[in-house]
């Protein structure tokens, strides 16, 4: 579904204005220096379920903005 | 092979039993794939395909069944070569009518740098044994005379290449093919069983824990789609896997011929015919990553608009109806197959949206794969270790929908 995301500047806009922005997260447990380069760059924790994700509202206001999501249904708990 | 030639699909359900020698997750196209691999090339059919749902409901049955090699690195063409020659046989090799139709396929490229791409792509090619020709916009309306080459004056076709071998298949068949041939030679395939967890002693993975209760195996092969991050984490790993849905549709009959497959570069669609006379469209991967199987409004209207500025013929038709998979994107837009670091884990994912393609030499691979324990020269650059080695294969001009 086109997914409609609520940018706190712009109002309800589509998805296709804005840039997706993951946020990294490298696992504590993994503490060589070069294996978390690796897994910054390539690896992805891919939830399926509620998550937070930065987005750029790249066709609109140009901020970034927090998002809470469901990745399972895509619902959208906040954004700010 | 045709439709007279038919008999009943031949599909035989057995109970789990407690251990298998190969246990294989998933049951769409690589997962049937591998075990009808395993059981015909290597005559291993102590093996289990475990499915959450129905075999082929996944991916493999949401794809817009395009086969193909005109890929843009060697290690991919060579790839998906084997996979296009051993979709060729495997009518004659399963005695299964899968409808494959050799159809040649259209990469239209609009600027000057398209051009360039698909000379190089020819090229590429050609050098590693995919044919395909570097064609000017007089022979694109020689081989597709509906396309409008002026773009609708704003996508003025000004090359393409053509890749003859280029084909489409039913993507069902396909998988039924493969699960009879499986199962007639005693590969047990269960349905609505759904893997739970992984059975670990130490760093060895010896077998997965069902809803129905245990199951042991001597490797354990994961052909999941969609779901593979989650797979992955029981086995403790990581992995570069995105899931983005995919979105694509059907119009209503066209009365014509519509003969080849047609895509666009810079317009980002791909539009064949089915075996029904509906024209298939699909285009490029959701922007954001979702398990959600709903499918959009704004899908339809953009993907519309795109296919009709080449197609011109495709307004006098209506939308019959439409779809979403969920594709696990790779970063280097490549799969992954092989082994996993993990002892008795074997992977083949990152199929984002180019899996259907190689269903054939993907199981045949990662068939061998598991019956010799050496890992074959044509998937070792698909390995998943290549990210930390700095090998990716970046070869995203040619999924075709990015």
């Amino acid at each position: 579904m086109s997914l409609i995301i609520p940018c706190p500047h712009c109002g309800a806009r589509p998805v296709q204005e804005f840039v997706y922005g993951e946020i990294p997260v490298v696992p504590d447990d993994l503490t060589d220096p070069d294996a978390r380069d690796v897994d910054r760059a390539f690896m992805r924790a891919n939830p399926e379920g509620p998550t937070v994700e930065r987005w750029f509202h790249a066709y609109g206001c140009r901020r970034w903005l927090t998002l809470e999501r469901d990745t399972h249904n895509d619902e959208i708990f906040s954004a700010e | 092979m045709n439709e007279f030639m038919e008999r009943q699909v031949k599909l035989t359900w057995h109970e789990p039993k407690a251990s298998y020698d190969v246990v294989i997750v998933g049951g769409g196209g690589h997962g049937l794939s591998t075990a009808y691999h395993l059981a015909t090339r290597h005559g291993i059919t102590n093996v289990a395909v475990l499915e959450r749902k129905y075999i082929g409901g996944g991916n493999s049955g949401r794809n817009t069944t395009v086969i193909r090699a005109n890929y843009g690195i060697p290690e991919a063409v060579r790839f998906y070569q084997r996979s296009v020659e051993l979709y060729q046989r495997l009518e004659e090799e399963t005695g299964r009518w899968i409808m494959h139709e050799r159809k040649g396929l259209l990469w239209l490229a609009h600027t000057e740098a398209g051009v360039r791409a698909e000379r190089a792509r020819a090229r590429v090619n050609t050098a590693f044994g995919a044919e395909t020709l570097f064609v000017t916009p007089g022979e694109i309306k020689e081989i597709a005379p509906e396309v409008d080459l002026t773009g609708g004056g704003q996508w003025p076709v000004l090359g393409g290449s053509y890749h003859p071998q280029g084909a489409t298949a039913r993507h069902d068949r396909v998988n039924w093919a493969l699960a009879e041939g499986a199962m007639e030679r005693g590969v047990h395939i269960h349905q609505r069983t759904a893997v739970t967890d992984l059975l670990k002693e130490g760093d060895r993975v010896t077998g997965v824990m069902t809803d129905k209760g245990p199951i042991h195996a001597g490797a354990v092969v994961s052909a999941v789609g969609g779901h593979v991050t989650a797979l992955g984490r029981m086995a403790g790993l990581r992995l570069p896997i995105r899931t983005h849905p995919l979105q694509a549709f059907v119009t209503n009959h066209y009365a014509l011929d519509f003969h080849p497959i047609v895509a666009s570069m810079s317009l980002l669609f791909y539009a064949s015919q089915t075996a029904r006379g509906e024209m298939l469209i699909g285009a490029e991967i959701d922007p954001q990553p979702s398990y959600s199987y709903r499918s959009g409004h704004h899908f339809l209207q953009s993907c519309a608009f795109r296919a009709m500025t080449l197609l011109p013929f495709l307004r006098r038709l209506r939308i019959l109806r439409q779809w979403t998979g969920v594709c696990d994107m790779s970063p280097d837009y490549s799969p992954i197959m092989g082994k996993t670091g993990v002892e008795n884990f074997y992977i083949t994912t990152g199929w984002g949206t180019w899996g259907f393609k190689a269903i054939p030499a993907g199981g045949e691979q990662m068939a061998e794969l598991i019956a010799t324990g050496e890992t074959p020269e044509l998937i070792a650059p698909f390995a998943l270790d290549r990210f930390a080695r700095d090998r990716t294969l970046a070869d995203r001009g040619s999924a075709g929908t990015h």
